[in-house]
């Protein structure tokens, strides 16, 4: 049996779970750092820089896993 | 429940689908290649090029890489020359002190602190160098230097460098090495802990490598694959939808461009303010 096909599958799988996560993983970010600088408007600027940060590290190991996905849709 | 009939049904779709598909017409778009496209006009082949056997020729990227390289040198040397008659900005110069100002009061100064000098003209390098390659992939018929992986894993391997020398050269080697390992942890747990550190210290790089490189080439594919619609639907009313999208994405693009760059430089910035004062 040829299985090679089912690497497209799990390609677009894969990258549908990695968006569910890095979706998660960033609104929870955004809703903290909108509460935080509700909260204390005179911090927002140091809330967004940080807020930045953590979306980008989030932001990378989400496409850690889209890479992967990319490998596999090539197969 | 997958039994074997069922999934040879579904392979076989997936084998029609994917010969029908346009992946290989994006992927061609986005990789590196030995040719300037100028699709669907013409093409210009650029010359092979071997040195002892190594595939030396100059491809697509680096030929929009020694561009950008070049724009880069000649509008900083022109902002460098203006500095020396006055130090009051005028016109283009002041399009440049904004940027060259945020990099240094919004990146360097908060991430790294005392002693951000120094490090400054690297950040600074890397923050235009990026933007530079960005804003010019954005141009039709050209080619995003910054999506190829061998780029950005070069320049995190410069931001990793400037990091562990930075490191070391304001704590000492053996400091810099005792700072990495968190401060009163057991005696028991330290071979873990010095594994996980070092492998801590190796992905940070890895990761802004792949940041990068994946950023830039993710919303290349997607705009291709908006225009494809048009063609894998072979009606031409698609357009109608597809164009929009894909302008849409490709304003998108440019915030990303911007963010791109610096994202790469508040983490380099990070890490070095990491390394040069570490935490006791």
């Amino acid at each position: 049996m040829d299985v090679s096909g089912l690497a497209g599958l799990a390609a677009g799988i894969g990258a549908g779970l990695t968006i569910i996560g890095g979706a998660l993983g960033i609104g929870k970010l955004a809703a903290s750092a909108m509460d935080a600088s509700g909260r204390q408007p005179e911090a927002a600027g140091a809330i967004r820089t940080s807020m930045i940060i953590a979306a980008a590290l989030i932001e990378g190991i989400s496409l850690f896993a889209l890479v992967i996905c990319f490998i596999l849709a090539g197969k | 429940m997958i039994d074997s009939t069922s999934t040879q049904v579904i392979v076989d779709s997936l084998k029609n689908t994917k010969s029908a598909s346009s992946s290989d017409w994006i992927l061609h778009h986005v990789m590196d290649g030995n040719y300037l496209d100028f699709s669907p006009f013409f093409k210009v082949y650029l010359p092979h090029f071997e040195l002892f056997g190594i595939d030396l020729s100059i491809t697509r990227h680096v030929l929009f890489m020694w561009l950008g390289a070049l724009l880069l040198f000649i509008v900083m040397t022109r902002v460098a020359k203006a500095y020396k008659t006055s130090l009051v900005p005028k016109g283009f110069i002041n399009l440049w002190e904004v940027f060259i100002v945020f990099v240094r009061d919004e990146i360097a100064k908060p991430t790294i602190g005392k002693g951000f000098e120094k490090f400054l003209p690297y950040l600074l390098t890397a923050f235009f160098f990026i933007l530079f390659g960005n804003f010019i992939g954005l141009i039709p018929f050209s080619a995003t230097f910054t999506s190829n992986i061998a780029v950005t894993a070069t320049m995190a391997i410069f931001s990793f460098i400037i990091t562990q020398y930075g490191g070391m050269r304001n704590n000492g080697v053996f400091g810099y090495f005792k700072g990495l390992i968190p401060h009163g942890v057991p005696v028991l747990l330290l071979p873990i802990m010095i594994v996980v550190e070092f492998l801590g210290l190796l992905t940070k790089p890895f990761a802004l490598a792949i940041r990068l490189f994946a950023n830039m080439t993710a919303g290349h594919i997607v705009v291709y694959a908006l225009i494809s619609l048009i063609f894998v639907m072979q009606n031409i009313a698609w357009a109608g939808l597809a164009i929009p999208m894909a302008l849409f994405i490709y304003i998108l693009e440019i915030l990303v461009a911007l963010l791109q760059a610096y994202i790469f430089t508040i983490l380099s910035g990070l890490f070095i303010g990491m390394a040069v004062h570490q935490e006791h």
